[in-house]
């Protein structure tokens, strides 16, 4: 058993990674399913037991190959990186769980294998990303999920052909993302000689003036920023959203941007240390400059949308300016938001998109017109949409309202006028959240259904899950000690931990 | 003498990169593009990074333009006609570039002896101490089969996402091709079906040429320790074989040598092998990819797991560039048959 502890840090990675050649090689509805889920719940089982042991005993290091850091790559299980771990793996099998039915009608059966293959690569990608305290090994896995969500968007074409467009679109924007990335750590390496990020913190300080760190740190921050679909950068992520497979949209909404958070902090926190990240460059303002515009402007954008889907995509948008507020609030108690923001809307919008994805199984559409009489023809999968809006807009007892609480403490800590004109903006932002989501709660209860139209529930293998992520909403609203207690632990690290 | 040759190459360089922006004609580009390739190559080359340089030429010209060529067989070699330029992109790329440029500025000089990478003591490790742990003549392969063995994994594991993901777009698309049973665009010149068969002088040259080119795949594959090479850009050469046997004698008939399910199964095989490694290595009670473990004496292990992590890269490339071409070439087959009907 402690042996097998001692190499959670790899398998927790590798397991999916190893998982998308063998789901690859396999035919048919339920096999390929049945792997991807199976391994997935190994994963999400592997991180909560880094989690738990990191909190209790402290960080963990892996020297992959046996080689010691900084000649071999080193993992690194950190309080904020087995959090994030968690956050991850736990959406991926929460999805996987729901998949078997929804993918079957998006996506041909004989495909099954290699689509799982690559949902397998995409988690793989995310985790090891995570993981890893290397920065190079962070471009791998980048590019390792980059490539994978490409294909995982494209394959919604089969209900629409513009996903292939919303895909290469995707594409051509991360692909100038991570090629940033790549020219910030190569010119990180240039001016340090190692790849380790600790390494490359240690030796920060002392070649934080010359020109090629200062370029490699604007590189970093776009680079992470486009990924981030942080607002202007955020164009490819609604169409994305809203042409790929229910699953896979359910799963990103979760995951993908959450990750690009975490490399931010990391970043920002870990490797250019806070002094330098919020002293010597503006960093507070123009971040906060964009996450005000980005949640102010997309909350008002989502209202105009016809089509669920994309009403919540660009709702994630203005939620990402949240996250990236509270990271330039440059305070302990905003890190604790943004962090507890990623698990709390990571649950929040993919039980959302869940239950959107039973919708579409059942009425074959998203778009808000054909939704009318929903709740009198699938109560039980609209009253779960209805709970899952309220944890959106941030409603007491929701996990919404939790981080919120949280971001507005770190405004008002402030003290200043920055602090309360943040405050108001984000109470004008959630009341644009109540108009969105009541738009669609409008037309599902109030408007009549179209004449014929059936009474009938999605599946019970959709159903259960749907409703599993709603207790979820629920539970961890009320009982926070593992968002808001993680989350503490994880800022409080980063804080102790920073130079 | 070596610093007129950086100069010319460059300038070089930049000429065939606006050259491949200006011309219309695809083809004309897809050439271009091979040719900046090959310049790319020669840079690598006066910087002594011979491996790198070796890359280069066997993916960026070989099989890329290669894949090029396949696709716009398919779809013609004529620019849409483009409507009004936005002066966006120009003004990011120069500001990019502008600011590329600043980073220079504190850059250490090429070639001197004392810059951040020269004097750490990662390279110290790399260079000086790598040949008795690892016992490979070759630094650039210690450094990636071995102490960033994890690395290549990824890569590995990226190759292997690319040939899943045209398998999964071009399959998914002739499906539904089929499912509305409309004809698809005109055809173009394309990879025909049963090759070319009164073009007497490519087959005979090609006859001539497969074997040697398997074989100097083969070479590079295993001689990776000792010289620029291995797995990566041994896959290349051995795909390319197999494609140039395909465009002389048909895709049927190379189709019948590598059956597509055959490519697919290899595909993933080579991802396992190299991870087989990493799992040998764990449950012999040390850390993944610990190559030291597989064997009793730690050089001989290292050898060993760099034999195999490099044939599970082999494997892997190999098939995603046959994965990749089978995918564009089957394409134009079907393009055919729908326009004959």
């Amino acid at each position: 058993m402690n042996a097998l502890f001692s190499q959670a840090p790899i398998l927790a990675i590798v397991i999916p990674l190893m998982g998308a050649p063998i789901s690859a090689l396999f035919r048919g509805a339920v096999l390929p399913w049945a792997i991807a889920t199976m391994l997935s719940a190994a994963s999400f089982w592997f991180s909560i037991d880094l989690l738990v042991h990191v909190n209790t005993v402290g960080p963990i290091s892996y020297e992959l190959g046996g080689w010691e850091p900084p000649w071999g790559i080193e993992y690194v299980v950190d309080p904020l990186s087995a959090f994030v771990m968690m956050v991850i793996s736990g959406i991926s099998t929460g999805v996987l769980l729901y998949a078997r039915e929804s993918i079957l009608k998006e996506v041909s059966t004989d495909r099954l294998g290699m689509f799982f293959a690559a949902y397998l690569l995409a988690l793989a990608g995310m985790m090891g990303i995570t993981i890893t305290g290397d920065a190079f090994n962070i471009f791998v896995f980048l590019e390792i999920t980059s490539l994978s969500s490409y294909v995982l968007i494209s394959m919604g074409e089969r209900t629409d052909r513009r996903a292939l467009f919303a895909a290469f679109q995707y594409l051509v924007m991360g692909t100038i993302g991570a090629t940033f990335i790549l020219i910030g750590v190569g010119l990180l390496y240039a001016m340090t000689g190692t790849l380790n990020i600790a390494d490359i913190a240690s030796k920060f300080d002392a070649i934080a003036h010359t020109t090629p760190v200062r370029a490699a740190v604007g590189f970093l921050i776009v680079g992470v920023a486009i990924k981030l679909a942080m607002f202007p950068f955020h164009i490819w992520l609604p169409n994305g959203y809203t042409y790929a497979p229910s699953i896979i949209t359910a799963f990103f909404a979760g995951t993908a941007t959450k990750v690009s958070v975490y490399l931010m902090i990391r970043f920002i926190y870990t490797m250019f240390g806070e002094d330098f990240s919020f002293g010597e460059i503006p960093l507070t303002s123009m971040l906060m400059t964009l996450g005000v515009i980005a949640f102010l402007s997309m909350s008002v954008v989502a209202i105009f949308q016809d089509n669920l889907k994309r009403l919540l995509a660009y709702s994630s948008v203005a939620q990402l300016g949240y996250m990236t507020v509270g990271i330039a609030l440059a305070s302990e108690m905003g890190l604790i938001a943004s962090i507890t923001h990623v698990f709390n809307h990571a649950i929040v919008k993919t039980g959302l998109f869940l239950t959107v994805g039973a919708i579409f199984y059942m009425v074959g559409s998203t778009y808000i017109k054909d939704l009318a009489g929903i709740g009198q023809r699938m109560p039980i999968t609209s009253f779960a949409f209805v709970l899952g809006g309220l944890g959106l807009i941030g409603v007491p007892l929701t996990p919404g309202f939790v981080s919120k609480w949280y971001l507005v403490q770190a405004a008002l800590e402030r003290g200043d006028m920055v602090g309360y004109g943040l405050t108001i903006a984000m109470l004008i932002s959630s009341l644009f959240a109540v108009i969105y989501v009541w738009r669609v709660v409008e037309v599902m209860y109030f408007r009549p259904a179209p004449e014929g139209a059936e009474c009938k529930e999605a599946p019970l293998s959709m159903m259960i899950p749907c409703w599993i992520f709603v207790i979820a909403i629920f539970y961890f609203g009320i009982e926070t000690s593992v968002n808001i207690g993680f989350a503490e632990a994880a800022a409080s690290f980063l804080m102790g931990g920073a130079k | 003498m070596e610093e007129f040759t950086d100069v010319f190459l460059m300038v070089l360089l930049i000429v065939g990169t606006l050259g491949v922006l200006y011309v219309n004609n695809l083809f004309v580009a897809t050439m271009l593009l091979g040719a900046v390739s090959l310049i790319m190559a020669l840079i690598f080359v006066n910087l002594d990074a011979v491996d790198v340089a070796f890359t280069e030429a066997a993916v960026g010209a070989g099989i890329s333009t290669v894949l090029y060529l396949g696709t716009l067989a398919l779809v013609g070699a004529n620019e849409k006609p483009r409507g009004k330029r936005s002066p966006i992109p120009l003004l990011a790329s120069l500001l990019v570039g502008g600011i590329l440029a600043y980073a220079t500025l504190d850059l250490p000089k090429i070639g001197s002896v004392d810059t951040p990478v020269q004097m750490s003591e990662v390279t110290e490790r790399y260079v000086y101490t790598s040949p008795e742990e690892i016992g490979v003549p070759n630094m650039v392969t210690s450094v990636l089969a071995s102490y960033r063995g994890f690395d290549t994994f990824g890569e590995v594991t990226v190759i292997f996402t690319a040939g899943i993901a045209v398998l999964l777009i071009l399959r998914q698309l002739h499906r539904r091709r089929e499912d509305e049973e409309t004809p698809g665009n005109p055809p173009f010149q394309k990879v025909k079906a049963e090759g070319s068969p009164h073009d007497l002088v490519p087959h005979v040259v090609a006859k001539l040429l497969i074997p040697f080119i398997l074989l100097f795949g083969l070479y590079v594959q295993f001689h990776g320790d000792f010289g620029p090479g291995g797995g990566f850009q041994a896959g290349v050469i051995f795909a390319a074989g197999f494609i140039l046997y395909s465009l002389v004698f048909g895709l049927d008939n190379l189709k019948k040598l590598i059956p597509v399910h055959f490519v697919e199964i290899i595909l993933a095989a080579g991802v396992l092998i190299y991870g087989g490694v990493g799992v040998v290595s764990m449950l012999k009670g040390a850390n993944f990819l610990d190559y030291n473990i597989l064997s009793a004496d730690p050089i001989a292990g290292q050898h060993l797991g760099i034999l195999i992590i490099e044939i599970g890269v082999g494997v892997t490339v190999t098939a995603a560039m046959l994965c990749i071409f089978y995918g564009f070439a089957g394409r134009s087959d079907e393009l055919e048959k729908n326009n004959g009907e």
